[in-house]
């Protein structure tokens, strides 16, 4: 589903700083990888670039056949809206909105019609256990809820690929444990491909596999 | 050593302040700057003006201890010696003082006529030392003033035709006075100029010189008692506060205006601290986390204002000075007014006003600021560390209390009578209607917003939910914008008003088909008797009436009010004057009527049915106030009487200027050739249609107000560069957020569609309010502000084209300038910014 080759990119500077080479990683549905690695490394350059968000110097990232690095903007932001979800470290919940407004919005932005919109916003909200704040504005919802407010949000529209940078990093662990839990069941349940960026261990091991991305690329971390 | 000198809170605050806001920080500094030169360059422009004045009154009365004043065409010489012969008399000087037609020349020179024995005592500087002593004897010679000789070019031995009714009056130029500074004036003999200006017997003016120990004041007194009707004795600083106090609204009101731009300008520095401020919520509450205490806090950010406060009053008084100097050398001293012309003022730094407008500007930047300064320091630190929480800071601004309150007492204040002569309590009433108004406005906006459809695409939907969610942010974005539109539409409403007025006015009063005049300026060009009916029987005039203007002192210290004798009929007054109502049938045995114009109700009480006495011919003459007309050319006060009334009260035949009705068929034309030919000096005359009359009127009209245009736009563009900084800085704030819309998926053009709209809601917001905040405005402007500063009524006109071109402008400008300030949000570092936590 995913298949990404020989991916490089270079920040211009200065100074010039490259920060991928070489990165391949092949995803099926189903699958939910965490990537980890040292702080500057490019792991949120990798999760970019897969989004459409920023440019590769080389190499190709294809999703369902079709080779991204080859479109513009407009089609990325198309494939994104439709085949893609997001989880942010810093929820990034929009304050103005309401929960299920939140929830709603990459519904919006498909064009789901109102009515199967608040049945699927509803049907996400009691999978996430905020049935009951869906009418809550953010600044009401503690650090927990907000990011399984954003994990509602990312999978909402049936996304074919989750991807979550450090989304337990400014969680307590308790809340960290519920949100890990809470996103892979979702990337399951919507037979998804997820990635997860983190620091942490005990976050990457709820995934599947963990690769560490290096100079040399994404690698199966060597044990012992 | 690690180098950490220069680390403090003050340095953290302003570093913040002044990096992050770069932009924004410049156009506040700006704005103020603006607001401060338009308000000292019209202070200093005034001011010379009036200095320039004062000095000619002081010239001109010299060391005078009291000044016997009456009606301008002067009063009988025979005061002169019984009020020598008073014992507490030392000199008595007599002067007649006459503003004299230049003949072929549009303008008029004051002349002074000065019996040099006496004057000598007075006004030495006016004395001229003569090559022939005799010159300052002889009746038909002139000694012109250093300025006066510049602007005729003229040299000694040089002959000045003046004008005195239709004829020449030649009179030779004898030399140059030693005083007289920048002042354009005359001297002679006074029997010559009585001789030459057709004033035999009559003096305008008596100089007195008490002897030492009289008291001034006392002696003042009595002479009242025992002079006759319609002449005072003043000091002479009475009479140039009655010629300055003419002016004084037009000035005071140019003076509110320009400080109209000055508090546009602190709006604009409020919205900018207000949202950078926010903006900086989370790193001030570090600040109070690592021991900053709330008043040093407070203190630093009310200082991040007064530096900005301080920059622009710097600025702006280089600016407005340099203003002032192009004013005075494109406009002149007058501002348009033509209150001034012919006064060549020189401007000069006076640390008064310096020091009045750098404390302004500085004030309106730190009462900016302190509204936000307070905010933040109030707000607990956990609070603001705590992201999403931006709307809070804008919590307080919610109360609609004190707003209301506001209002309240503008409604109250407008039922206020004036001060001094002066609207400040309209003043007050529009200061508080607007001020109250921006406090209502996070109500208003609220209100607004909630009865807006919601839309049905994505982009507007969010748009909309965006702003009703932060009313408080949209209201601070809307505050220089509701100010300055609102000030900008009452502005035009009452100008379209007034014009709209002035040309009804006009057409009421130019009934005629043709208007002539013996002269376009000066007191010495009349048309005798003769004259009259030779024009009344040319060949195609049909019905002629003429119209005699002269001038009263009702009270000294107030300029002369103006007497028209005219034709009137006393069965329909009204078709000859344009009255306001009708007029009141005078009672058998009652005094005979006059109809006063508004100002001389406002200013002496004369309201219909009051008996009032006028000073005619020397006598104190009874007449009934039969009715109120228009008048938008005298705002000192006019009385108009039956002209053989007048005639029969004080014989004085002559007019100043005539009405022609033409015969069926007759040509204007050849009627206009006619009395060039026919009437003796008959080029002389200005012959005019009421077409051009009307013209030259609006086009005097439209110079007046150039000058409040001027001021008007510079407070529209300050507050629309206010929204556009505003919005700048709301926008930039929510960088972050457009990056999370960006990887949901939404495409640049809709983020751009949603600021678009955000824009254009927020702008039609501040226009729906401030149309209405300014067509109120306009109201207390029409009916508060102008009657009481300029005594005259007019009848209320929307104009809807402009208003409408107007709103298009700012509508598109803010539109433009949300998406222009979404695109530079918009850019990788959007995208990046979903990474920053604060």
């Amino acid at each position: 589903m995913l298949s990404i080759r020989d991916l490089c990119k270079t920040y211009a500077g200065p100074p010039q700083r490259t920060v991928l080479v070489g990165v391949d990683l092949e995803l099926v549905s189903g699958d939910y990888v965490a990537v980890m690695g040292e702080s500057g490394v490019g792991k949120s350059t990798l999760l970019n670039l897969i989004a459409g968000l920023d440019r590769a110097d080389a190499g190709s990232i294809t999703l369902d056949g079709v080779e991204l690095t080859t479109r513009d903007d407009d089609m990325l932001t198309a494939l994104r809206r439709v085949a893609m979800g997001f989880v942010f470290q810093a929820f990034h919940i929009l304050p103005y909105l309401s929960v299920a407004q939140n929830v709603a919005l990459p519904l919006s932005l498909v064009g789901v019609v109102r009515e199967v919109a608040e049945r699927r916003v509803a049907e996400v909200l009691a999978a996430v256990g905020l049935a009951d704040r869906a009418a809550s504005m953010p600044r009401e919802l503690s650090g927990g809820e907000l990011q399984r407010v954003a994990i509602a949000r990312a999978v909402v529209h049936g996304p074919r690929l989750v991807l979550a940078d450090e989304p337990t990093g400014n969680l307590d662990p308790d809340s960290a444990g519920q949100v890990l839990r809470l996103l892979r069941d979702q990337v399951k349940a919507g037979n998804a491909a997820g990635i997860l960026v983190t620091h942490s261990r005990a976050a990457a091991e709820t995934a599947d596999r963990i690769l560490m991305l290096t100079r040399d690329g994404l690698r199966e971390p060597t044990h012992g | 050593m690690t180098p950490i000198a220069g680390i403090s809170a003050a340095g953290a605050v302003f570093r913040g302040a002044f990096a992050q806001n770069r932009t924004r920080t410049a156009v506040g500094v700006l704005a103020i700057a603006l607001g401060v030169a338009l308000g000292y360059a019209v202070q200093v422009i005034n001011q010379a003006a009036i200095n320039e004045l004062a000095q000619g009154v002081q010239i001109l009365s010299g060391d005078a201890d009291l000044e016997v004043r009456g009606p301008r065409g002067g009063f009988d010489e025979a005061l002169y010696p019984d009020l020598a012969r008073m014992p507490e008399v030392a000199v008595a000087s007599p002067v007649v003082e006459v503003d004299a037609k230049l003949a072929r020349r549009g303008d008029a020179l004051r002349i002074l006529g000065l019996d040099v024995f006496r004057a000598g005592f007075i006004q030495p500087s006016l004395i001229a030392t003569a090559a022939d002593r005799l010159d300052t004897l002889r009746s038909d010679v002139l000694f012109l003033s250093p300025a006066a000789m510049r602007w005729l070019e003229v040299k000694p031995g040089d002959v000045l035709p003046f004008q005195v009714a239709l004829a020449d009056v030649p009179l030779r130029v004898a030399g140059e006075l030693v005083g007289g500074g920048e002042q354009r004036f005359g001297v002679m003999d006074i029997a010559g100029a009585q001789a030459a200006f057709d004033r035999l017997g009559r003096i305008t003016r008596l100089d007195l010189r008490l002897r030492s120990g009289v008291d001034v004041a006392a002696f003042r007194d009595r002479l009242r008692q025992w002079l006759p009707p319609g002449i005072a004795a003043e000091r002479p600083e009475t009479g140039l506060a009655a010629g300055v106090s003419l002016s004084r609204s037009y000035r005071v009101n140019l003076n509110v205006l320009a400080l109209v731009a000055l508090f546009t300008g602190g709006l604009l520095v409020f919205s900018t601290q207000a949202l950078a401020v926010v903006r900086r919520r989370a790193q001030f509450a570090l600040l109070r986390v690592l021991g900053v205490t709330r008043g040093r806090l407070t203190a630093l950010i009310v200082a991040e204002g007064a530096l900005v406060g301080i920059a622009g009053s710097l600025i702006g008084l280089a600016l407005g000075f340099a203003l002032a100097q192009l004013t005075l050398r494109w406009v002149g001293a007058d501002l348009g007014s033509g209150y001034f012309s012919g006064v060549v003022p020189v401007l000069q730094l006076d640390p008064g006003a310096l020091g009045i407008f750098f404390v302004l500007g500085v004030a309106a930047a730190v009462l900016g600021s302190i509204v936000p300064a307070f905010e933040t320091a109030r707000t607990p630190p956990a609070l603001a560390l705590k992201a999403g929480d931006e709307e809070r800071a804008f919590a307080r601004l919610r109360s609609p209390l004190p707003g209301l309150v506001a209002v309240t007492m503008s409604a109250a204040a407008t039922a206020l009578p004036p001060v001094a002569g002066l609207p400040l309590f309209g003043y007050g009433a529009i200061a508080l209607l607007l001020v109250g108004t921006l406090l209502l406005m996070p109500r208003i906006a609220a209100l607004a917003l909630s009865l807006l459809p919601t839309p049905g695409r994505p982009a507007p939907q969010l748009a909309i939910a965006q702003l009703r969610g932060a009313p408080g942010q949209v209201t601070v974005s809307l505050a220089a914008i509701v100010a300055s539109v609102s000030l900008m539409v009452s502005m035009a409403i009452m100008v379209a008003s007034f014009r709209g007025s002035l040309d009804t006015w006009l057409e009421r009063i130019l009934p005629a088909d043709l208007y002539v005049r013996a002269a376009d300026g000066g007191d010495t060009a009349y048309l005798t008797s003769d004259v009259q009916a030779q024009i009344a029987a040319l060949p195609g005039v049909r019905r002629a009436e003429f119209l005699r203007e002269q001038q009263l002192l009702l009270d000294p210290s107030r300029p002369r009010v103006v007497l028209q004798a005219r034709t009137i009929d006393p069965a329909n007054p009204s078709r000859n004057l344009p009255l306001l109502g009708t007029s009141l049938a005078v009672a058998a045995g009652a005094p005979p009527p006059v109809w006063v114009n508004e100002a001389a109700v406002d200013l002496y009480g004369f309201t219909p049915g009051k008996v009032v006495e006028l000073p005619l011919a020397g006598k104190a003459t009874r007449f009934t106030v039969g009715g109120v007309w228009r008048d938008y050319g005298r705002q000192q006060g006019a009385i108009a009487i039956a002209r053989e009334r007048y005639v029969a009260l004080t014989g004085d035949r002559a007019v100043t200027s005539g009405a022609l009705w033409l015969a069926e068929g007759s040509d204007r034309g050849v009627v206009q050739a006619s009395l060039r030919r026919e009437i003796p000096d008959g080029e002389r005359l200005e012959i005019a249609t009421p077409g051009e009359i009307r013209d030259l009127s609006l086009k005097v009209f439209d110079r007046t107000f150039a000058v409040t245009y001027a001021l008007e736009l510079a407070a529209v563009v300050i507050g629309l560069v206010g929204l556009s900084s505003s919005f700048g800085a709301l926008v930039l704030a929510r960088r972050r957020e457009f990056g999370v819309l960006r990887h949901l998926g939404m495409t640049r053009w809709q983020v751009g569609t949603m600021l678009a709209t955000e824009g254009f809601a927020v702008s039609s917001i501040g226009l729906v309010v401030g149309l209405a905040l300014g067509f109120v405005i306009s109201l207390i402007l029409i009916h508060v502000v102008n009657r009481q500063s300029f005594h005259w009524g007019m009848e209320l006109a929307l104009p809807w084209r402009t208003l409408a071109g107007f709103a298009l402008v700012v509508l598109a400008a803010s539109t433009i300038t949300a998406i222009a300030s979404g695109r530079q949000a918009m850019g990788d570092d959007a995208v990046r910014a979903v990474k920053e936590d604060w």
